[in-house]
């Protein structure tokens, strides 16, 4: 195979393109993808100051990667999740990385900051460890983009996690959830702006930018995961992508495109509820924010006091 | 050829040469998932893989409700 581009030989093809790149143009058509969706749903702009999640997985890294590479201000946030071996070496790869590129990290320890690591937790909770996990997540890293005076959280989302996602919205037709998947939240009161900008690529690519450019990334799976609802709808699509290449970037973006303005105003209509929860501050539904209600869950019986701290 | 795969990491003894695609059916592997690596280099999927290469197969599908 040749490169589309330059006609030299290719090491990567991408069915869905119907083409195929040597390293260079590979990593040029990486970047591409990233500026049109930055640009197609207005993300930021290079005055922003951009926290980016990283996990020391391909997303994030290729991600943090490339938004530095583009000029933007992207400083990154490793969360430890107190997930055994995986989290102690996730944060090798994270270090190394931001060494290498003299970048910024700044690292939130949940065991070490609110008494809790993520399996105890969520069995604590009785919730399922991803989801522990998620919400934990999106709580940490909007809290960390507020107390930084950041423009936006970045996340390493790819074609094929909107994807999954979506097929199991469908499936279940979760119109708020419907209604919020979008490759971009707009900043409103105690939320900080969210964006996407690797939806245009899959995790193929993502995966073989890291390689390419040399980012050595965690490949071990959280041990988590195993099971996991996602993954089973990853390889649904992935069967039906072999067969007809496309389906995945016409299902995600025809959603876009068509579906999701008529579910805005559901999402919309849940906003309207919101009120900052009494323990935290950040804004909730419900009578206190889901990371309280965890952390409070988690640390039950527990004499550390370390519960206190999500306060202020 | 020796194949190399992960999650767990584990090897295997093939025949070869043979193409990567070729090495991906019957491994009943989607190439949507994998990356086929060789002296840490890419290649493509109508790439031949000598007899006596090293060959990785790296999975790319990540877990978890991100
Ligand atoms: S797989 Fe689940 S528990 Fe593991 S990091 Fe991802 S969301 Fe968290
Ligand atoms: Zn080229
Ligand atoms: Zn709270």
């Amino acid at each position: 195979m040749k490169c589309k581009a330059c006609r030299q030989p290719a090491v990567i093809d991408i069915p869905r393109h119907n083409a195929a790149f040597c390293a260079d143009c590979f990593v040029r058509h990486c970047q591409e993808q990233v500026v049109r969706s930055i640009a197609a749903f207005d993300m930021m702009s290079r005055s922003d100051r951009v926290l980016v999640a990283v996990s020391g997985g391909k997303d994030s890294l290729a991600l943090w990667d490339m938004l530095m590479d583009l000029g933007y201000q992207a400083d990154g946030l490793y969360l430890g999740l107190g997930i055994g071996d995986y989290s102690g070496s996730s944060i090798g790869y994270v270090r190394s990385f931001a060494a290498d590129r003299g970048a910024t990290l700044v690292e939130v320890d949940i065991p070490a900051e609110f008494g809790f690591d993520i399996p105890t937790g969520a069995a604590a909770a009785r919730r399922a460890p991803c989801s522990a996990c998620g919400l934990s997540k999106r709580h940490l890293f909007n809290k960390a983009a507020r107390d930084g005076g950041y423009d936006a959280v970045a996340t390493g989302h790819n074609l094929d996690d909107e994807a999954a996602v979506l097929f199991g919205n469908v499936l279940r037709w979760d119109t708020a959830y419907l209604g919020r998947q979008l490759p971009v939240l707009p900043g409103t009161d105690g939320f900080a702006r969210k964006v996407k900008p690797l939806v245009r690529l899959s995790e193929r690519e993502t995966a073989a930018y890291c390689v390419i450019k040399g980012i050595d990334y965690q490949v071990e799976e959280c041990p988590q995961s195993a099971g996991n609802r996602h993954l089973g709808y990853k390889a649904a699509l992935n069967d039906i992508e072999v067969r007809s290449p496309g389906s995945k970037a016409a299902f995600y973006f025809g959603f876009l495109e068509r579906i999701a303005p008529l579910v805005a105003g559901v999402a919309e209509e849940e906003r309207r509820d919101l009120h900052p929860c009494p323990e935290c501050g950040s804004p909730t539904v419900a009578d206190l924010c889901a990371f309280c209600a965890l952390v409070a869950k988690a640390t039950r019986g527990k004499l550390s006091g370390a519960a206190d701290r999500t306060s202020g | 050829m020796k194949v190399v795969l992960r999650n767990p990491r584990r090897e295997l003894d093939m025949s070869g040469p043979r193409r990567v695609n070729a090495l991906l059916a019957e491994l009943d592997l989607n190439r949507e998932a994998v990356l086929v690596i060789v002296d840490g280099t890419l290649v493509t999927g109508d790439a031949t893989l000598p007899a006596d290469a090293t060959v990785e197969v790296r999975p790319v599908i990540s877990g978890g409700a991100r």
